[in-house]
């Protein structure tokens, strides 16, 4: 096949999907339907996953489509984890109310796939501009896909009216990069973007606030937690794991292609955003009672936390950011799966409905211990060995002040973190009759959770294979 | 012909005067024709660094921009009327069931 075929094979497969999906959709009847369509998307995304990694590996890194996309493995390991994330995402679909058995859901999931793989891999100005509307406005819908739920519509509204806003201010900024580069392929981009100057600095910043957006980094986050605790739990996973690393998949690439003649100036801009984000996220989170909302600050703290391998701009911090985020989709996605899994029992998000939960269900109580302690960087979890690379980039570049911000903060999360399990593990239900209130898992929440509690432990234990492949990444620029 | 910084100067109020309705405006259909305004501040300044380059990279961009601007209002107007339909006013300041 044609390189440019073979550099958007993942692309074409999903599209393949989302267009299953609907044109399937009429033939199921009405009590087949969640069944059917959940798992048509999750074994369709699942066998893109396949054939694309038997089929699709880059070899040399190459331009495509006319320099629109770069086919390397940079987007290529980004694109896996996206197409995980989405597949995982669909079996969170299915058993909630509403949104499983609707067609429309499962498709707008593929469309924003679609358009984070090509974030990933856009190397043209125009081309990412689109990618990163192709992967918000669905999202837009999906945060905002209860009609009849208020906190459903106000969630996406809220996440429209930021995302419209920050996009306007980055499209300003990318119109002054080709007012001044002349050009909108990222290598003209770096050859002429080499002083720095008045425009130089106001363009880095026009273009921080659109992607700071997307990553929730502060003083940027403010969409972060109302979107979170009004959208359906599992777009709210998607949301901070997969939608959250395609905006680092772009700063990466943009940074170090686009610019890297003011590595300076954006690399200290970011060590503040990264010490403020971790910082704020972290200390909000303790007041919680909400826990999407402690979830929406915990993965606040967590952007913070990546950026610090950015920061450090060597190839280990490449490495570690590409890392950081494979640990923390797998960590992110069960925590929230987890809550959907409850959520949709207990009818409640508040922490408190959380007490006595290990008697309800030990193994989803299980489940949350892991995803938790991953969260807050406990060996032999991934989120541990991920902590551990970005700090070891930090300190090998010589930020160590970043790097002190950043165990304090880890130390502050695993405050929140533990007193979250403590409800779980060590109250007791009013009445302490827990054992009449199981929690009964159905089979695509079982599965899901099992692949991401595993994978959680194989990227934390046997961390060699991940390890290339991050490696391999960082590498390919 | 017209020098490209009179362009400039006219794309920057635009944007000024887009980015400060989305702040100060609490109607939300204002506070999208202001976000619609920001767009075409930098719709305009696409244009008129395509003219000065003689490419028309440029112009491309601004039709993409058009037609994402259009999806972004369909989706936006559909939140509105739904919210509507609960709350019976589009007032920002209203939606205020989601904070803590």
């Amino acid at each position: 096949m044609s390189l440019n075929l073979m550099a958007i094979l993942p692309e074409i497969l999903v599209l393949l999907v989302g267009i299953l999906v609907l044109v399937c959709d009429p033939f199921f009847k009405d009590e087949n339907r969640r069944v059917g369509l959940g798992w048509l998307t999750a074994g369709g995304l699942t066998a893109t996953l396949a054939i694309s990694l038997l089929a699709g590996q880059p070899g040399q890194p190459a331009s495509a489509w006319g320099g629109m996309v770069r086919y390397d493995w940079l987007s290529f390991a980004f694109k896996m984890f996206f197409i995980f994330a989405a597949a995982i995402t669909a079996l969170f679909f299915m058993d909630v109310d509403k949104l499983g058995r609707r067609a429309e859901a499962y498709v707008l999931l593929t469309a924003s796939t679609i358009g984070m793989s090509l974030m990933a891999s856009s190397s043209d100005l125009v081309m990412l501009y689109l990618a990163i509307e192709t992967t918000s406005i669905p999202m837009y819908v999906l945060s905002g896909f209860m009609l009849d739920d208020q906190k459903s519509t106000e969630s996406g509204f809220k996440y429209l009216l930021f995302g419209a806003m920050t996009s306007a201010v980055f499209l300003y900024g990318l119109s002054l990069v080709y007012g001044f580069a002349g050009s909108t392929s990222y290598e003209v981009v770096a050859l002429k973007f080499t002083s720095l100057n008045i425009v130089s600095v106001g363009v880095l910043f026009l273009i921080l606030v659109g992607l700071g957006f997307k990553v929730s980094l502060a003083p940027f986050h403010f969409w972060a937690p109302d979107t979170y605790e009004g959208a359906p739990s599992p777009v709210a996973g998607v949301l901070s794991t997969a939608s959250k690393a395609a905006g680092f998949a772009v700063l990466i690439r943009l940074l170090l292609v686009g610019f890297p003649a003011m590595a300076e100036q954006w690399q200290l801009t970011l060590a503040i955003m990264a010490a403020i984000t971790m910082t704020i996220g972290n200390l909000v989170a303790l007041a919680q009672k909400n826990i999407k909302r402690l979830l929406a600050y915990s993965s606040i703290a967590h952007a913070g936390y990546a950026l610090i391998g950015l920061v450090a701009n060597n190839e280990l911090g490449h490495l570690s950011v590409v890392f950081y985020l494979l640990a923390y989709i797998l960590t992110n996605l069960a925590a929230f799966g987890i809550i959907t899994a409850f959520g949709r029992i207990a009818g409640s998000d508040e922490i408190r409905a959380y007490d006595g939960m290990s008697r309800r269900s030990p193994y989803l109580a299980l489940a949350m211990l892991i995803a938790f302690l991953s969260l807050a960087g406990m060996p032999p979890f991934g989120g541990f060995i991920a902590k551990a690379l970005v700090f070891a980039a930090a300190v090998q570049a010589g930020w160590y002040w970043l790097v002190f911000v950043g165990i304090i903060n880890s130390i502050v999360g695993v405050y929140y973190y533990l007193t979250t399990m403590k409800y779980v593990y060590l109250y007791r239900m009013e009445g302490e009759n827990e054992e009449s209130f199981p929690i009964p898992m159905s089979r695509p929440y079982v599965i899901a959770l099992v692949v991401l509690c595993l994978g959680i432990i194989m990227v934390g234990s046997f961390f060699a294979p991940w390890f290339d492949l991050a490696g391999k990444a960082a590498m390919g620029l | 012909m017209v020098p490209v910084s009179y362009y400039l100067v006219v794309s920057v109020i635009l944007f000024t005067l887009g980015a400060l309705g989305v702040l100060i405006r609490r109607n939300a259909l204002v506070v999208f024709m202001s976000i619609e305004l920001m767009l075409n501040a930098a719709n305009l300044a696409f244009v008129a660094f395509s003219r000065t380059f003689n490419s028309y990279d440029g112009q491309l961009f601004v039709f993409f921009v058009m037609t994402v601007a259009a999806a972004e209002v369909a989706v936006g107007l559909a939140l509105i009327v739904a919210i509507f339909r609960s709350k019976h006013s589009i007032d920002v300041d209203q939606l205020s069931s989601l904070k803590g």
